[in-house]
């Protein structure tokens, strides 16, 4: 019975944690688990976190406006410790016009404010598949 | 392919006993060889307990508990347990909020694990996950279990350690010694001792454990601790590894095997309730004329055999 994880992390500077709460309730009204660390949290904490409690995805809330060194610095650590099978999604206060970098850098998705949960529990159920049976 | 994950596990490669405790938190088939050649590993580490009611502090006194082990020169495994939705299976596993200070220690594997089900505190996989970290060489691995209040009557065999958390006021509550709760701790705890009322709480259950009949000879302690200051929290590991001192020998062999036992027993609840699916069952008391218990004597001739 493998069941999806996802970390939902929530880094920087400003201490405003609502959003990532309702997303992480939301996950877990799905069935998903959710390993939630609270505020504040560095990249680097982030990936051990996530590479210790063998999440499938990570999902990042940022407020702060820094999402254009946060997640490229999530992405990159992750590939240095061979850990590139891990998903990472985010959203929080995000302009269009920096999805495409976000993307190209190697994040899965952006979900704009005013995003309904139900599509993001929609693009973790079609994209992101428990990988306990594959073994490392 | 299991045998090279075990090696690389014990060997220290987290990505490895992070995969190995998903597939033990999963049952997945090939968990039973893993666990195989992790047991006889196992016997080297302090296992333990922490428990008490939801929101007592067991987290944030895990999170000092650490510090100070670190401190002393100990590597640290936590386990932490909290309750899935029993209607979705869904889960929020929030405990590590109060460790984030050790996010990047590598002396300290902290795994978040939910019930999935399972009552009592623990989750099936708890204390096999707890044995991997064990033979991974940590010196102290911490189980907090979940908040239940009341049967923690699981933990308190499995651990070498038990320590029960409460917070004042929760003395005056006679239930608190109907669940058994006296007779489980090892060490009492009362967190949050800033606040009103500690001292007549501690006064109280150190009465009650004069009443409790206890057959070690250990004397369980009464604590005053607050976590958010680290307050009291020498003390406590004082007492800890003063248990640990006065359990060597034959206690720790009792605690060691009563770990082997709840392995195997676990496993053979899952073997026997895999063959009771919800079809054989069925047609077992259909075949018996609605009757349960020839039902069972039934599918236990020809099942369980
Ligand atoms: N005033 C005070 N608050 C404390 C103390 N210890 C913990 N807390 C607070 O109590 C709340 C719950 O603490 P946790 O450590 O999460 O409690 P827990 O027992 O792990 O909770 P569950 O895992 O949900 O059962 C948090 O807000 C802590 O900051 C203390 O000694 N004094
Ligand atoms: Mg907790």
């Amino acid at each position: 019975m493998s069941k999806i994880r996802i970390l939902v992390a929530k880094p920087g500077l400003d201490g405003h944690d609502r959003g990532a709460k309702v997303i992480a309730r939301s996950l877990r009204d799905a069935g998903i688990e959710v390993i939630y660390t609270g505020l504040r949290q560095t990249p680097e904490a982030i990936v051990a976190t996530a590479i210790q409690e063998d999440v499938d995805a990570i999902g990042v809330s940022i407020l702060s406006g820094a999402h254009n060194t946060i997640f490229p610095k999530i992405v990159t650590l992750l590939k240095d410790k061979k850990a590139e099978d891990i998903t990472v999604f985010g959203g929080g206060v995000i302009p269009e016009d920096d999805i495409p970098f976000l993307l190209q850098s190697g994040v899965a998705k952006i979900f704009t404010p005013g995003t309904a949960t139900e599509e993001v529990i929609e693009f973790v159920n079609n994209s992101i598949t428990p990988k306990s049976s594959a073994i490392a | 392919m299991i045998t090279s994950l075990v090696a690389r596990a014990i060997d220290g490669d987290i990505r490895a006993a992070a995969r190995l405790m998903r597939l033990v938190d999963d049952r997945d088939p090939a968990h039973n060889e893993a666990m195989g050649l992790i047991y006889p590993r196992t016997g080297r580490a302090h296992i333990v307990g922490i428990t008490g009611a939801p929101g007592a502090g067991k987290s944030t006194l895990t999170d000092t508990l650490i510090a100070k082990f670190r401190k002393d020169g100990k590597t640290v495994g936590v386990v932490a347990i909290d309750p899935s939705s029993p209607f979705t299976g869904g889960a929020i596993l929030g405990d590590r909020i109060r460790m984030a200070d050790h996010a990047l220690d590598e002396g300290v594997f902290i795994r978040s694990i939910a019930t999935r089900g399972h009552l009592g505190g623990l989750s099936v996989s708890a204390m096999d996950i707890a044995a991997i970290m064990d033979a991974m060489g940590k010196d102290v691995v911490i189980i907090e279990t979940v908040g239940v209040g009341q049967d923690e009557v699981e933990i308190a065999s499995v651990a070498d350690t038990c320590i029960v958390v409460t917070v004042p006021g929760m003395g005056d509550d006679i239930q608190a010694i109907k669940a058994g709760i006296l007779e489980i701790a090892d060490i009492f705890v009362v967190n949050k001792a800033d606040r009103d009322g500690v001292d007549r709480t501690v006064k109280d259950l150190e009465m009650m454990m004069e009443l409790t009949a206890r057959r070690s000879g250990w004397n369980p302690p009464v604590l005053k601790t607050i976590a958010t200051s680290v307050a009291g929290v020498d003390e406590l590991v004082g007492s800890i590894n003063s248990h640990l001192e006065f359990g060597k020998g034959e206690l720790r062999e009792i605690k060691r095997n009563a770990r082997l036992f709840h392995a195997a027993q676990g496993v053979i609840k899952e073997r026997i309730s895999a063959k009771l699916s919800y079809g054989n069952l069925s047609k077992a008391i259909a075949d018996s004329e609605n009757n349960p218990y020839k039902a069972v004597e039934i599918l236990w001739n020809t099942l369980l055999r």
